[in-house]
């Protein structure tokens, strides 16, 4: 009798050490938040609303990972059609659609009191709202589509385009209007608010990769009770 | 010697697609009346102001034309669906790029019509004059309806062969367009209500930019996309 795995091109995943590795990735970055409020000084001019700085900036920057993951994944799917790339490229999309969206309200609640309004129609907010949108479609579309091969090659292009646009959105609404200040890197800024943001961009960085990795066991689990279930019904233990 | 008979096949197709039209009649006159409606709606929007009207009139036929040709980008694909013709189009021998390349052209040519009426509206409700610049103006409406109609007629076979495909297509289209729609707007504006020049230059520039890339990209993506 072959075991019921043997009717999946792949098994479901394992997920014991990942599971300590989510642990250790909230401790670290709660202890991440801690050192940098209490090491950081109040801005002279933002004062302790610096603080949600540490959370908005590095949730920026891997946000751009993921999309990056997002086009790598799809490209390799396109190119070696194995399933598990496409639940890769779709759970680096919810993780990157997520940490966007929580770039754009922790972005509001800052700009509100330091520029006086929520939202200001600059390149870097706008391109970051579009790409957003262009992420949410893509989502959008994964879920509308129930066949999963079809489902995986669309979402790849879709995928792929949205991350290759990113650079003309942002080069378009930047000549349109601009008014955001210079990004943020470690060397612009004062030591002790550079060591926190790179200690909170690795701790965003990492719950990101635990998150990434969840949804993608998540998906995994979902395709291989498919694969069973289809081998099943049609009757007999056929590879496939 | 094989590109020529693509672009025979490619030919075919368009000429399929725009017969159909043609012959129906109802979906052309349709969506123009919806562009003209949208216009109108947009005067009452922005209106009864002259100077603001104006100053609005380039976004208003921009976005006028992608909202009714939208439509027309799920219609390519839903009349071969409907009867059942989309497999057997994909069984004929040649490169499944000749058929994109023939609802490219067919698009193209349904969306220059479209943005010919709401440009004529627009001249009329907006009291916008003709600039003497038109050659220019022309040529950014060309490459404006490039750019809707690439992107359009590929996420289109996407989103009408899933469900939902009314709220798909836009989802899916609209924020990929922000590039083509700013600059279209931008380099209508400069020419239509003045402005500097050379500011229709880059984003002209920007224009053709966008094009190309994605004409490259759906080309070389359309095999994936359809075959699934």
């Amino acid at each position: 009798m072959t075991s019921a795995v043997a009717n999946s091109p792949f098994e479901a995943p394992k997920s014991g050490r990942w599971l300590l590795f989510g642990w250790l990735a909230f401790a670290y970055l709660i202890a991440a938040q801690a050192i940098s409020i209490a090491i950081s000084p109040p801005d002279r001019d933002m004062g302790d609303l610096q603080k949600i700085l540490y959370i908005h900036v590095p949730a920026a920057w891997n946000m751009g990972i993921c999309y990056f993951l997002v086009a790598i994944y799809s490209m390799r799917y396109l190119w070696k059609r194995d399933e598990r790339d496409d639940l890769k490229a779709a759970a680096a999309a919810e993780v990157g659609t997520l940490l966007n969206g929580l770039t754009l309200v922790l972005g509001m609640i800052w700009g509100r009191p330091t520029w006086g309004v929520w939202w200001a129609w600059d390149a870097r907010l706008t391109s970051t709202l579009v790409m957003f949108l262009i992420f949410a479609g893509y989502l959008a579309l994964r879920a509308f589509v129930d066949e999963p091969e079809r489902r995986a090659q669309w979402s790849a292009a879709a995928g792929l385009f949205g991350a290759i646009n990113y650079p003309i959105v942002y080069m378009s609404v930047r000549w349109w209007r601009t008014l955001h200040q210079v990004q943020s890197t470690p060397d612009t800024l004062d030591p002790s608010y550079a060591l926190s943001l790179r200690l909170n961009a690795f701790a965003i960085l990492f719950i990101a990769i635990f998150f990434i990795r969840r949804r993608y066991e998540a998906a995994l689990t979902e395709r291989v009770a498919e694969h069973e279930l289809q081998a099943a019904v049609l009757g007999g233990s056929s590879r496939g | 010697m094989a590109l020529r008979d693509e672009w025979h096949r490619a030919r075919a197709v368009a000429w399929k697609d725009l017969t159909a039209e043609r012959r129906s009649k109802a979906g052309f006159n349709a969506v123009a009346a919806l562009a003209v409606t949208i216009l109108v709606l947009f005067g009452f929007a922005l209106g009864p102001d002259s100077e603001a009207i104006r100053a609005a009139a380039p976004g208003a036929l921009w976005l006028a034309a992608l909202f009714a040709g939208v439509l027309a980008f799920n219609r390519s694909y839903q009349m071969e669906l409907d009867g059942g013709a989309l497999e057997p189009l994909l069984m004929y021998p040649g490169a499944r790029r000749a058929l994109f390349a023939g609802k490219l052209m067919a698009n193209f040519v349904f969306v220059l019509l479209l943005l010919v009426i709401v440009i004529a509206t627009s001249l009329v409700l907006f009291q916008v004059a003709v600039p003497p610049t038109w050659p220019a103006l022309l040529i950014v409406v060309l490459l404006g309806a490039v750019g809707l109609v690439t992107l359009g007629t590929f996420y289109a076979a996407m989103a009408s062969r899933s469900r939902a495909r009314e709220v798909l297509l836009p989802l899916l289209l609209f924020p990929m367009l922000v590039p083509v729609l700013l600059a279209a707007i931008q380099a209508t504006k400069a020419l239509l209500v003045g402005g500097a020049m050379n500011d229709a230059g880059a984003w002209t520039s920007l224009l053709v930019a966008y094009d190309v890339i994605f004409l490259i990209l759906t080309f070389l993506a359309f095999d994936y996309v359809i075959e699934a």
